[in-house]
């Protein structure tokens, strides 16, 4: 039986879409037949992220509405061999599309694929009800800010309600020399807060935006293997039932020089 | 260099001002906000209850209004009321203590209705 994992947040812009791309991708190079479903109707991105834009031509709305077959819709990432994306329209339809649609599609890619990952809206509106609809578990991405740790355990609640289980937690844009200074919340604090189970932290990394300049996810680009791409990798074996030990985060603050550096020019008083 | 990191990590400490940090304020803040969306309590129902829960605990104890502390806090992913009531003096102990058949006195409260 393959797995439906939702990835959702609440809040936008704390990087859904870059960990369901990413996720998607290094799952896929782990060996795992990957569909990765963009749920997010009207302001689709998926495709960007993973550079495979030019090569949508139709869309889950199509597959909806009988007008193509869902093989069809599927885009296959060349790049990446056993990786599939299932854009979402761009326009939004007269047909609107509703969590049985959403369900029938799900359960329809569960048949050949090992894992349907799939890219949820910000929001706890229709977007989210259509995107959970057919989820078996849920990652939820959050950053160590309060919005979007707020947010986060709304939808917790809702995904409780929806009997989606695991929940886990991904904390992305952790700044460990923030943290070391109390100025941004730590790992620990939004864990305990949340209260489910951690499976990744990912650091705050200057290479993801380079990533989605180029359509091109973190995980591919092994030549510049970053600390973000390090833990998105990490965060996939675990996923595939991997036990991989978390990062320090120490290490992440470039080490011991630098960590005198700052304590030297911190402000005291 | 490993003790270098001690160090550096004592005074780290040492120098650290948990209460005021912006870290500890987003934390704390985020306890109180969490709860009360978990709880979802309206501001409406908060007052209510607080205010039965006083009317309560007043038959038995005096109470310092200054003091009172009544919310909601975030603990271990469980919603918890945190109540601080102070006492100032415990009343005499009343004439009929509640779940006792008896009549009560005129005027001791309002009259059940039935």
């Amino acid at each position: 039986m393959s797995r439906v994992i939702v990835i959702t947040s609440g809040k936008g812009g704390v990087g859904k879409t870059t960990v369901t791309a990413n996720l998607g991708t290094a799952l896929a190079r782990l060996g795992q037949r990957v569909a990765v479903v963009d749920a997010d109707f009207g302001l689709r991105n998926l495709d960007l992220l993973l550079g495979l834009e030019n090569r949508v031509v139709y869309t889950a709305v199509e597959v909806i509405s009988g007008e193509c077959r869902l093989e069809q819709a599927l885009v296959k990432d060349k790049r990446t061999p056993g990786l599939v994306l299932l854009p979402a329209a761009q326009t939004r339809n007269k047909t609107a599309i509703g969590p049985e649609q959403m369900l029938d599609l799900v359960q329809r890619l569960q048949g050949d694929f090992d894992y349907v990952l799939i890219d949820s809206p910000a929001g706890i509106e229709q977007g989210f009800r259509n995107a959970i609809a057919g989820a078996t578990e849920a990652i939820i991405v959050t950053t160590p800010e309060l919005s979007a740790v707020r947010d986060a355990d709304r939808v917790v609640g809702l995904l409780e309600a929806a009997q989606i289980q695991p929940i886990r937690l991904i904390v992305n844009r952790i700044r460990p020399d923030m943290v070391a200074n109390n100025t941004m919340m730590s790992v620990e604090d939004v864990v305990e807060l949340l209260a489910i189970p951690l499976v990744g932290i990912i650091p705050e990394d200057e290479e993801v935006i380079v990533s989605t300049n180029k359509g091109e996810p973190l995980v591919l680009a092994e030549s510049r293997s970053t600390q973000a791409a390090a833990a998105l990798q990490r965060i996939a074996q675990r996923l595939n039932g991997q036990e991989v030990p978390f990062v320090d985060l120490d290490s992440l603050q470039g080490g011991i020089l630098n960590r005198l550096k700052r304590f030297l020019t911190q402000k005291v008083f | 260099m490993q003790l270098l990191a001690q160090l550096l990590e004592m005074m780290e400490h040492l120098l650290a001002r948990p209460q005021s940090s912006s870290r500890n304020q987003a934390r704390q803040r985020l306890k109180l906000i969490l709860a009360h969306d978990r709880a979802d309590l309206t501001p409406a129902m908060m007052e209510a209850m607080r205010q039965e829960i006083l009317e309560v605990v007043s038959r038995y104890v005096e109470l310092d209004p200054t003091g009172l502390q009544f919310e909601l806090t975030a603990v271990q992913g469980n919603t918890a009321l945190i109540a601080n009531l102070p006492i100032r003096r415990v009343k005499p102990m009343p004439e009929h203590l509640p779940g006792e058949v008896g009549p009560r006195e005129v005027g001791e409260e309002k009259p059940a209705e039935c």
